[in-house]
């Protein structure tokens, strides 16, 4: 084991892969020569070369195309949006493009390719640069999405995506990219569609995934000192969603909360509430509740920006109700 | 000069084919009468029946599809391509087999052009389970991967980032081949073309993109679009070049656009091909077209059409005469309602297909998994 950063274990993920297969290449904007906008790309260029790693104009909607038609000759290309507030401009690549090619094609052309960059609120950056929207994602069949919360899932999950045959939106969190955490030496991967069990406990099942699982597992240290012991279920693959693990969970602890930091209304809360309620109804003791970010655009006013966020505090007392501790 | 291998739209005959490939028995004279020279450029017998044959194919399969829609037997939208037909044909004349090519929603002709076997064509008009793409994609999306086609783009201007992509493969791979991206005169005025360019140019790609001007899009004329109405020039502030070529005359597109080829193959980045056409029928098949006048549909399709033209050229030349014209129409159009109910006769897709093709590795386990929901 080692301890890295988030960031670094995103950087050893992409070198690996890279190494291992001449087909990755790695295309954004000031990905190469400035070493990326948060530094995930550190030293590749010079590991790589300019053709494997290259900076494009700003022009994403361009060059998320350029990434589906390279993946349908068989290419593998890393495509990084500095952050996925500008994968907006290229969402017609993605949706209409990326995830619609193999079955529009019958079959004949695949897109394997990964969207990769920061997503999340960041801080201080106002509504345009701050908001989460791996629902929108999450919605399209043909898309795989996933949202690493600590280094070594963000490394073996990244490898899982280089590797994985479909198109994968890869939603790293910016806050994140300076954790750090230990990661095993040896190679690993982690399969996408698997949720991890962050913490174990009996009493109320918490599902957060990205940033939000630290800010869950912080919740369940002050929920065991009052003697309620929160299970911590991180989904790392948003869709597909590993729900065995949520419902095996749910049928344990008879209650949940899940958390996002995103908007509530067709959030991700609200389907894996839905599955909770379609899946295990009979093991309900209580409505599951949802922990959501405030359904405003991003404020930036320090005391605003706090208040439009999920807090430890709202996960807390959203757990509380739910095992009935209220 | 290649000749795309085009056996289901082939029909020149073997005697003909024959007679030229005897040579050493022939003059030096009739070895220059089995052929055109345009433009410095000889035409073999051979490949202008080809051209001629698979622009009449193209025609009369379009005009089966209209009625095939007319009855109802096609849904949805179904946009033809009668009056461009040089353009689908001269292109393909032009390029290698394993040249890349993707374009808009109008892509019946190009496609059949590209050698794909028409019967899967019109079985995809008809939904049918030996659609070229199953049943699951229609007339608006067609790919035959085989043949380097990769669609069939619904949404205008989409293709031409992902043409980019295919460029920058190629130029990856080193592997020599040319991407030509097609699209029209109203695509092009999408800001993802200007973002392709802009990149094609940068990396020099090799990639000819094509823009059809059939002069309209959907109601809207190139004057009330483009503040440039030259559209070849629309590269300029790229440093793309760019060519105007007569869409209507398939010799001069195949010799143009042979050049604008060999000038995408041979390393010096992209360029720009504006081919002027026309298309004679509505913009879809709910189009009755009332917003241009009936002499300037009659200018282009008796004043200009492309296969009337070959028609002509070749009478001329001596390698046909009226009658074998028509004889070879009779023949087509027999061919064509053979291929239109043959595909009519296919069953409509599996149902269990509804499932296949979202991903390559779906997650077992995981939800939502393709098929399992619930
Ligand atoms: C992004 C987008 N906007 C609008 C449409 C609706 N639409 C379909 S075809 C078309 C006209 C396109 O004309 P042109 O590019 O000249 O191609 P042509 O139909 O003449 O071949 C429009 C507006 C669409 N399919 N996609
Ligand atoms: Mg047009």
């Amino acid at each position: 084991m080692s301890k890295i950063t988030y960031r670094e274990a995103l950087n050893q993920a992409m070198a690996e892969e890279m190494s291992r297969d001449k087909n990755v290449f790695l295309m954004g904007e000031e990905v190469a020569e400035y070493n990326g906008a948060y530094k995930v790309s550190q030293g590749l260029l010079d590991k790589f070369g300019p053709k494997r790693v290259i900076d494009t104009p700003i022009t994403e909607l361009g060059f998320a195309g350029l990434g589906v038609g390279a993946a349908m000759t068989g290419l593998r290309p890393v495509i990084e949006f500095m952050t996925w507030n500008f994968a907006m401009l290229a969402l017609d690549q993605i949706v209409n493009a990326a995830a619609k090619m193999k079955y529009m094609s019958g079959g004949q052309y695949s897109v394997p390719m990964v969207f990769r960059g920061a997503g999340g609120s960041a801080a201080r950056v106002g509504a345009q640069h701050s908001q989460s929207l791996e629902n929108w994602m999450a919605n399209v069949p043909g898309l795989k999405v996933v949202m690493p919360s600590n280094p070594a899932d963000a490394k073996g999950l990244l490898k899982a995506s280089i590797r994985d045959n479909d198109t994968v939106v890869f939603i790293e969190n910016e806050i994140n990219y300076g954790d750090v955490g230990e990661v095993p030496d040896e190679e690993y991967i982690i399969p996408l569609g698997k949720a991890d069990v962050k913490r174990a406990g009996s009493d109320v099942t918490i599902v957060a995934h990205s940033r939000m699982t630290g800010f869950a597992l912080t919740a369940a240290k002050e929920l065991a000192k009052e003697g309620i012991e929160a299970e911590i279920i991180d989904p790392r693959t948003i869709r597909p969603l590993d729900e065995n693990t949520i419902i095996t969970s749910v049928a344990k602890t008879n209650c949940a909360v899940v958390v996002e930091e995103g908007w509530r209304f067709a959030g991700i809360g609200a389907e894996i509430s839905a599955r909770i309620m379609e899946r295990a109804f009979d093991d309900l003791d209580s409505p599951v509740i949802r922990v959501t970010g405030k359904d405003v655009p991003m404020p930036y006013a320090a005391n605003l920006e706090a208040l439009a966020l999920p807090s430890v505090r709202d996960i807390v007392e959203a757990a509380r109700t739910a095992c009935g501790r209220a | 000069m290649q000749v795309a291998g085009n056996d289901t739209l082939g029909h020149h005959s073997q005697v003909i084919i024959q007679y030229f490939f005897a040579g050493g028995d022939m003059s030096a004279k009739q070895k220059q009468d089995a052929g055109i020279t345009h433009e410095g450029i000889f035409f073999a017998q051979e490949q202008l029946h080809e051209m001629h044959d698979q622009m009449l194919f193209i025609r009369r399969f379009e005009e089966k599809a209209g009625q095939m829609y007319g009855l109802k037997k096609i849904g949805g939208f179904c946009h033809l391509c009668n009056g461009q037909e040089a353009v689908c044909v001269g292109m393909q004349h032009a390029a290698e087999a394993t040249d890349y090519m993707m374009t808009s929603y109008r892509d019946h002709g190009h496609i059949l052009a590209r050698g794909s076997d028409p019967t899967a064509v019109m079985a995809e008009l008809l939904g049918r389970a030996g659609g070229v793409v199953k049943g699951k994609g229609g007339s608006m999306h067609m790919f035959d991967a085989d043949k380097n086609f990769a669609g069939g783009n619904g949404i205008v201007g989409e293709q031409v980032p992902i043409g980019l992509g295919f460029g920058f493969s190629s130029w990856y791979k080193e592997d020599g081949r040319v991407t030509i991206c097609i699209m029209g005169d109203g695509g092009i005025n999408q800001g993802a073309v200007y973002e392709s360019f802009n990149m094609a140019a940068l990396w020099k790609l090799p990639i000819v993109f094509m823009v059809e001007n059939n002069q309209y899009a959907m109601g809207t004329s190139l004057d009330r679009a483009s503040a440039e109405t030259q559209l070849f020039k629309r590269g300029i502030s790229f440093k793309i070049p760019g060519m105007k070529i007569d869409g209507m005359d398939v010799l001069e597109f195949e010799k143009k656009m042979s050049e604008a080829i060999e000038h995408a193959r041979s390393g010096k980045g992209p360029i720009l091909v504006e081919a002027m056409t026309y298309r004679y029928r509505g913009h879809s098949m709910s189009d009755p077209a009332t917003y241009r006048t009936r002499e300037e549909v009659d200018e282009w399709r008796t004043g200009r059409d492309p296969i009337a033209r070959l028609q002509a050229q070749m009478i001329e030349a001596g390698l046909a005469t009226e009658d074998s014209f028509k004889q070879k129409d009779r023949d087509i159009k027999k061919e064509v309602a053979a291929i239109a109910k043959a595909a009519e006769a296919q069953p409509e897709p599996d149902a269990a297909e509804l499932w296949t093709d979202i991903y390559t590795d779906p997650i077992e386990g995981a939800y939502p998994y393709p098929g399992k929901v619930g």
